[in-house]
């Protein structure tokens, strides 16, 4: 940087704010909020001057980091537990990275004040180095971990997996639909400045826990960024709230954003902390204590509450809900138990869970045991081929879940499972609050309001679905998540890498097959489907069949 | 005498050796062979590290997209339609997969399914270059500026030097920030793959950090010469009748109607060479040294690299082969000859009104004429490398 100071150089640079003269640009998103014409500051105050040797220095100490973990031999220290999920998380992280630079023109032309345009093409630009610093992190735990099965077909497995398009709601839905729903509310006020801090900061330590520094590394260095994102998003928010039309989208939008941002990350993050670590000190934060302190204090109470003054309707009931999902219903356990189950559908392998593992769950949530403990006894008990199917196709108390439509996620907290009929199709939901994103919120008129600009949630939402009546080793084949000798499959229920100990296409064979739980609750009468809906409703918890007597 | 007290154990990660490094064991998919990204075809024999971290990061329900796009425009359009510009790549009009109930995933085998997969940026770029590049040209310009402001080179210009400077070298920067936000930062949700639409970035950041440069040359001249007047660019840039014409025609592309194709190609392939080089490389760094300005090339020079050099390297490399495309080389021919039909006279007639900025320095750059000449010819050029023939209008 010159010898100009740079609050000065900002300041000059404001200078460029355009204000069209003979031809507006082409307005190519639309939104339904409406925001009015005033001065406004650039929260980021950043000069492309001091930016780019900023970013350059940001890099290399990454690169550095990265050549002495190769120097250092740090893959004989990495548990393959930890790293073996990392093939799940850095599959589906650069497509929301790249997603959040393709959502910033949306912005653009939304938010008519040219001021803030500067923040937002920063952050653009931030989005690439995200999106291919983490694609070339992947590239290299693939070159130097012991199995490269599942990072070197990271990008078709995860465009083809039921956990890759769970993933994708977290970067369709900042590029599609109402822009500021997409970009703004769903992208920086709730993913970035909320999620973020589980997603970027306490899963990172965990890595680092597991003897990985070098996902700390990398994404340290992009949170490093995320903290200029969110003051973009909460100019525009501010913005928003000072037109009291906005009012009712934004607290539509809140909900939306809230509650899937919660099933989502929660979700695969929670299983990543609390199920792919193998440090089980009892005074490590455990993910709901994590959870309670990055989103439930530093989020809700210290960024969104006092927002309330300015008119925001805050979702206190979703919020609080979102916590009793994590303390109380046990949804990241229940979470993890259906990774387990379905194995086989995936590319990575998952490690059983050891009396050690038991000790700290019992110590962390009092009643683990009760609930999931037998269960991953009879997962251990399955891993390695003897002779029996895989789990999810043995007797282990589990009923096989329904999807969310809307979420994605199974319906896994069984009590809160709601059915209803949308678009001319019975679709089950995880929860009431999915089924208001996809009945009422994401739809052409709002609570009588015209909304032309809401997106809509669509493609083929079930995954069973599309393998209704296929013999598995035909799925886990059509997939591809079959490593190089062209039977063994990558994903494995247990860490042990004796090739006679592996799963292959043909142990699938003689399974049942494929049923897909949507199609099969379509060809239900009315009275079938009510008695379906009371019976699932009292399955639970870990899965377990309703009790026959009650 | 000092007593050690005993401190307790902290709790910390105890490191584990669990030898999980390559090569520690052999079994299916552990050999050298399964150490690449093997879901791609590289455009050469081996892959490179850019297509590596950018290829397939934007999925495709042709490829392995199986369960679609699941969030939808209200229109009822999706992800990233091949129709958000009317130029065609071989395969765009075949049928995505059907998928439905049993149908499984339905991966295209014969990939890629249509040409815009081609698509390779000739300059790489992913991040760690678009830093290291752009760091580079920051350092050099800053260096530039600073060495001239400790000689107090700017002493040396002439009076109707500075006002040039102050008016049409600031007015520039209006232009640079223009484009680079509104067209290809702009584009960069529209493009048919990841690595158009990353290269779109690239395109954006030069044009803004150019934009930049230029506001903080502006900054620094106001600084070191008396009566130099900051603000006169934005004057220029709203009113002075020789900008009016090039403003249209900037605000025009912004203007265009759902084509990125178009305004990508209005900018770097059309507007860029008629006026854009014609005003930097033609007039201001042609005239600068006769008028002591051994400062302002190196500004300008450095912005002109990223065109010359990159931009119009990976615009060139996204059309040519659709003039050449299997299918619809035709259609695209006429779309592009219909570009420049409806670009060049807007960019020509823009040129003449600058042309009274050709007179304003003491030391007089080359004629207008010759200057147009020059980038009338360079135009054609560019035009002869994406196999198309120059527009009667540029006979204007």
């Amino acid at each position: 940087m010159s010898r100009q100071s740079l609050a000065k150089a900002h300041q000059k640079i404001q200078e460029l704010s355009w204000e069209p003269q003979y031809h507006e640009p082409y307005m190519k998103y639309g939104t339904d909020y409406t925001f009015r014409k005033a001065a406004k500051k650039d929260p980021l105050k950043q000069v492309l001057r001091s930016y780019f040797p900023m970013q350059e220095e940001k890099d290399n100490r990454v690169y550095g980091a990265s050549d002495g973990a190769i120097r250092g031999n740090m893959f004989r220290q990495v548990q393959e537990r930890w790293l073996e999920w990392q093939k799940l998380f850095l599959s589906i992280i650069p497509l929301p990275e790249i997603s959040a630079a393709r959502s910033m023109p949306m912005l653009f032309q939304a938010v008519p004040n040219p001021e803030l345009h500067n923040g937002q093409a920063i952050q653009m630009i931030d989005e690439v180095r995200h999106s291919t610093i983490q694609q070339n992190l992947k590239r290299l735990y693939m070159n130097n971990y012991i199995d490269p099965a599942g990072f070197n077909n990271t990008l078709r497995n995860f465009h083809s997996d039921y956990c890759g398009t769970i993933g994708r709601q977290f970067a369709e839905g900042f590029i599609t639909g109402d822009a500021i729903t997409a970009a703004s509310i769903y992208l920086t006020i709730v993913a970035e400045t909320a999620f973020t801090n589980t997603l970027f900061v306490a899963m990172p330590a965990e890595a680092a826990a597991n003897g990985d520094y070098l996902l700390p590394t990398v994404f340290h260095s992009v949170q490093s960024d995320e903290s200029r994102h969110i003051s973009n998003g909460y100019a525009t928010l501010l913005m928003a709230l000072s037109d009291e039309d906005n009012r009712q989208l934004l607290e539509r939008d809140l909900r939306y954003a809230w509650w899937n941002n919660h099933r989502v990350v929660d979700a695969a993050i929670g299983t990543f902390i609390e199920y792919g670590t193998k440090d089980r000190r009892k005074d490590r934060e455990s993910y709901a204590e994590m959870w309670r302190r990055w989103i439930y204090d530093d989020y809700y109470r210290a960024y969104l509450l006092p927002l309330e003054k300015y008119g925001l309707v805050i979702p206190h009931d979703l919020v609080e809900e979102s916590w009793n999902q994590i303390w109380n219903k046990g949804y990241v356990h229940e979470v993890a138990q259906f990774f387990a189950t379905g194995w086989l559908a995936n590319y990575w392998r998952i490690d059983g869970m050891t009396d050690e593992d038991f000790e700290w769950f019992e110590y962390k949530y009092p009643g683990w045991y009760d609930k999931y403990g037998k269960w991953w006894e009879n997962y251990n008990r399955l891993a390695k081929p003897n002779g029996h199917h895989p789990i999810v196709a043995e007797d282990v108390d589990y009923v096989y879940p329904h999807r969310c439509w809307t979420c994605m996620v199974p319906c896994l907290v069984r009590e809160d499972m709601v059915v209803d009929k949308v678009d001319g199709q019975w679709r089950t939901y995880c929860h009431e609050a999915c089924r208001w994103t996809d009945a009422e919120a994401f739809r052409p008129t709002y609570q009588g309001r015209e909304t032309p600009n809401m997106g809509k949630l669509v493609g083929h939402r079930e995954w069973e679905t599309l393998y209704h009546g296929w013999n598995w080793a035909d799925v886990v084949s059509d997939m591809g998540f079959v490593r190089d000798d062209g039977k063994t499959m990558t994903a494995q229920p247990h860490l042990d890498l004796d090739p006679k100990k592996m799963w292959t296409l043909d142990h699938l064979r003689r399974m049942p097959h494929v049923a897909s739980p949507n199609v099969i609750l379509n060809e239900m009468s009315d009275a079938d489907r009510e008695a379906f809906v009371a019976d699932y409703n009292r399955q639970g918890p870990a899965g377990r069949p309703a009790d026959a007597t009650s | 005498m000092t007593s050690t007290e005993e401190r307790p154990e902290r709790s910390v990660p105890k490191p584990v050796f669990t030898d999980a490094e390559a090569g520690a064991k052999e079994f299916p998919d552990s050999g050298p062979g399964a150490r690449r990204y093997n879901y791609f075809k590289p455009a050469k024999r081996k892959q490179t590290h850019y297509e590596d971290v950018t290829v397939e990061v934007q999925p495709d329900p042709r490829h392995y997209l199986t369960q679609g796009w699941i969030y939808g425009f209200a229109d009822g359009s999706r992800g990233y339609p091949l129709t958000w510009t009317k130029l065609k790549a071989w395969g765009v009009d075949d049928p995505e997969p059907e998928r439905g109930p049993g149908s499984g995933g339905k991966p295209i085998e014969n990939w890629p399914a249509h040409g815009w997969h081609e698509f390779r940026d000739p300059n790489e770029e992913w991040e760690l270059t678009m830093y290291r590049n752009n760091a580079n040209v920051v350092r050099q310009v800053t260096q530039n500026v600073e060495n001239a402001r400790n000689a107090k080179a700017f002493e040396q210009w002439t009076q109707n030097w500075v006002r040039f400077v102050e008016r049409n070298v600031g007015a520039w920067m209006h232009i640079e920030h223009v484009l680079g936000l509104y067209v290809f930062a702009g584009c960069n949700r529209s493009g048919p793959t990841n690595m158009h639409n990353t290269a779109m970035v690239v395109n954006s950041e030069h044009k803004i950090r150019f934009a930049q440069d230029l506001a903080l040359y502006n900054l620094t001249l106001s600084e070191e010469i008396e009566g130099f007047d900051g603000s006169a660019h934005t004057a220029a840039w709203n009113s002075d009748a020789e900008w009016q014409g090039v403003r249209k025609v900037v605000e025009e592309i912004t203007a265009i109607e759902d084509d990125w194709g178009e305004m990508i190609f209005a900018t770097n392939i059309v507007f860029e060479p008629l006026l854009g080089e014609l005003f930097r490389s033609n007039l201001v760094m042609q005239s600068a040294a006769g008028n002591g300005d051994y400062v302002t090339p190196t500004v300008m020079g450095a912005g002109e690299y990223d065109f010359a050099q990159r931009d119009l390297r990976w615009t060139v490399a996204a059309f040519a082969p659709l003039t050449q495309d299997r299918e619809f080389a035709d259609h695209n021919k006429q779309l592009f000859d219909s570009w420049t039909a409806k670009w060049v006279p807007k960019c020509l007639e823009a040129a003449r009104t600058m042309q009274p900025l050709w007179s304003q320095p003491d030391a007089k750059p080359p004629r207008f004429e010759d200057s147009l000449d020059r980038a009338k010819s360079r135009f054609a050029g560019i035009l002869s490398d994406l196999g198309l023939e120059p527009p009667k209008e540029l006979n204007q």
